[in-house]
């Protein structure tokens, strides 16, 4: 018994010194933006929190546009999200639920599309966006990712499971045509699945660089993460400052993660287990 | 759905005698509209920038000017260029030196979290985090620690009496440095995904390897491992995709320097060298053609990692040492039941 214990406390060990290195950096952050940079770059560093945050806060603030980035970004994070979730949601209904000539052609191309990187086309998506007109709109942030088929495909095993048959044909009984039965049966069952979903392409488009950096040209209109990184390419000696951007364009997103973690890591796990 | 109401009425029966059968397709457009959308975007920012970009990686082209045709020039430049070379190059060291620790330490915490009881909430989301954290904030914070002159770890290893290490401009302390952040972001994500794997093997498999005294060793690489086959596969092939598109990292470790590669371009991955070639230099025929090499590797590394972990052999293999299993949990079980008798 003693071994089993002995076991069990070596195992709370290891997990323990792993959640160190996990959330290290974060206090590493906390220490930067909180100190100043003078005090950064000295030796042996200051390893403790100090008092200038707000200070540092203030100075990202005069230098970039801060909340106009933010709001930008969640404008877009938003935007994608509700596009995503209905439009998946809406297809995954269709191809879970219901027999049409074409279904599994329709779906085996949806599967083949994972397989094309999105860097491939890269180039003439900017150049297509660029024929539109949408460069450094929000257009060319939110339109072309409004469907995906990551979200058909994990809501559609969802909606397998989840949407017995009996349900539909009631309300196939009651008269209710196709997008109410989407309505009234398929969207409240499908609810906890689109809530994994909502924080995953919530915090992807939140985190997304490479996609804003090439299409959001306007300097006045840059995505958060893109106006991060720009703040560090001008004013990158000032440490403490740049830490405390990073610092506030963090906060509020592993805040969105926490409300739904626990059972947002659970899906996760499920889906690709189920690859 | 093969729904239908039994009892047909003479009125509908009727109906349908008088009336030509429904066309199919028809009655299913509700069901073509609902999966519309996505092929829509699809045929628009998917299928045809992708034939498109077959046609510019055919020209030189500044995005802006006239279109001038070069046949296969640009790959045939591709084929000769050094820098794109050494970014392949690159690109599979960041890979090996964050893939490896990486899956290996998400098996070792998958492991530990399996068999811890107390604070599994606590540790799944402590160990999620870091991949939810943007990139770019929190390659910042790596950047600081690996500065060469005032960083955390070159000040601690200054301390333990072993010097400063040049991390962010010799060609190796680039790497590990990348490696290290994709490790951070990743190991979470990868143990999640195997704690849910190691979780669907069920307990008597294990009880049965007991029974039969297997030593934990034994255990791990007869039974977990290849019970594990399909979620270890389901990670590799991620990993190797997510790994071949290393871009966020050295971009904004470097982005302020010069080379967007770090010094030598020691830093500069496939994707690195695309958005330098086209978004910079205004060479967009060139750029497409690397985004062609890019689709052509990650083929083939998919193609390679199946192979070695999925593939049917290996399946077959998979399937038999079940079977093994089973036979074992039966002849146990009978065990049990001739004990129960006595």
């Amino acid at each position: 018994m003693s071994i089993e214990r002995l076991r069990t406390a070596v195992g709370h060990v290891v997990l323990m010194l792993g959640v160190l290195v996990s959330l290290f950096p974060f206090y590493w952050m906390v220490v930067m933006a909180s100190n100043t940079t003078p005090d950064i770059f000295t030796y042996p560093p200051k390893l403790w929190i100090g008092s200038h945050l707000f200070e540092n806060m203030g100075k990202v603030l005069d230098n970039i546009d801060f909340f106009g980035s933010m709001l930008l970004t969640l404008i877009a994070s938003l935007g994608v999200t509700v596009l995503v979730l209905f439009f998946d949601s809406l297809a995954a209904f269709a191809f879970a639920k219901y027999e049409f000539p074409g279904r599994n052609v329709l779906f085996s191309i949806l599967l083949a599309t994972f397989m094309i990187p999105a860097q491939l086309s890269l180039v003439p998506q900017f150049v297509t966006l660029a024929e539109f007109g949408w460069i450094g709109s929000l257009k060319a942030l939110i339109i072309p990712g409004a469907a995906n088929a990551f979200g058909i495909f994990w809501m559609r095993q969802y909606a397998k499971g989840a949407i017995p048959d009996e349900l539909i044909s009631a309300a196939k009984v009651d008269g209710a045509g196709f997008f109410r039965q989407y309505l009234t049966v398929g969207l409240p069952v499908l609810r906890p699945g689109l809530a994994f979903l909502g924080i995953f392409t919530f915090i992807n488009v939140w985190n997304d660089y490479l996609w804003p950096l090439i299409v959001m040209t306007d300097p006045n209109r840059l995505t958060l993460q893109v106006a991060l990184d720009q703040l560090n390419g001008i004013y990158g000696t000032d440490y403490s400052m740049v830490m405390a951007g990073a610092l506030m364009s963090v906060v509020p997103l592993i805040g969105v993660f926490l409300i739904g973690a626990r059972s947002f890591i659970a899906d996760l796990a499920a889906g690709a287990m189920k690859f | 759905m093969a729904v239908t109401t039994k009892p047909v009425t003479a009125v509908t029966a009727a109906s349908h005698a008088s009336e030509k059968p429904p066309n199919k397709y028809r009655q299913a457009l509700p069901q073509y509209l609902a999966v519309s959308p996505f092929f829509i975007l699809f045929a628009v920012f998917g299928a045809f920038p992708v034939l498109f970009s077959i046609w510019i990686s055919f020209h030189s082209w500044d995005g802006i000017g006239q279109m001038k045709w070069v046949g296969l020039e640009q790959y045939h430049y591709l084929l000769t260029d050094a820098t794109f070379w050494k970014t392949i190059g690159n690109t599979l060291i960041i890979w090996v030196l964050s893939t490896v620790p990486m899956l290996l330490l998400a098996l070792v915490i998958a492991n530990a979290l399996h068999n811890a009881t107390r604070l599994r909430t606590f540790y799944r989301i402590a160990y999620f985090i870091p991949n939810v954290t943007s990139v770019v904030a929190i390659t910042l914070v790596f950047g600081s620690i690996f500065s060469n002159n005032f960083g955390l770890l070159n000040a601690f290893l200054q301390s333990i009496g072993v010097g400063q290490v040049a991390w962010l401009t010799s060609p190796w302390g680039i790497k590990i440095a990348i490696a290290t952040i994709v490790t951070w972001r990743w190991v979470g994500y990868n143990a999640i995904i195997y704690l849910a794997g190691l979780q669907a093997i069920s307990a008597d498999v294990y009880e049965a390897a007991k029974v039969d005294g297997a030593s934990p060793r034994q255990t791990f690489w007869r039974i977990t491992v290849p019970m594990m086959r399909p979620v270890i596969l389901f990670t590799a092939v991620t990993s190797t995709i997510g790994g071949l598109q290393i871009f966020t990292e050295s971009r904004v470790l470097f982005g302020d320097t010069s080379s967007i590669g770090g010094p030598g371009d020691a830093g500069l991955t496939i994707v690195s060298y695309l958005y330098q070639s086209a978004f910079i230099k205004n060479q967009f025929g060139y750029g497409a053609a690397i985004g062609w090499a890019l689709f052509i590797l990650i083929v083939l590394f998919s193609i390679i990692n199946w192979r070695l972990i999925g593939g049917n052999d290996d399946e077959r293999l998979t399937r038999r040492a079940a079977r093994r299993v089973e036979r074992k949990i039966a002849a146990q079980n009978a065990k049990r039941e001739a004990a129960d008798v006595h």
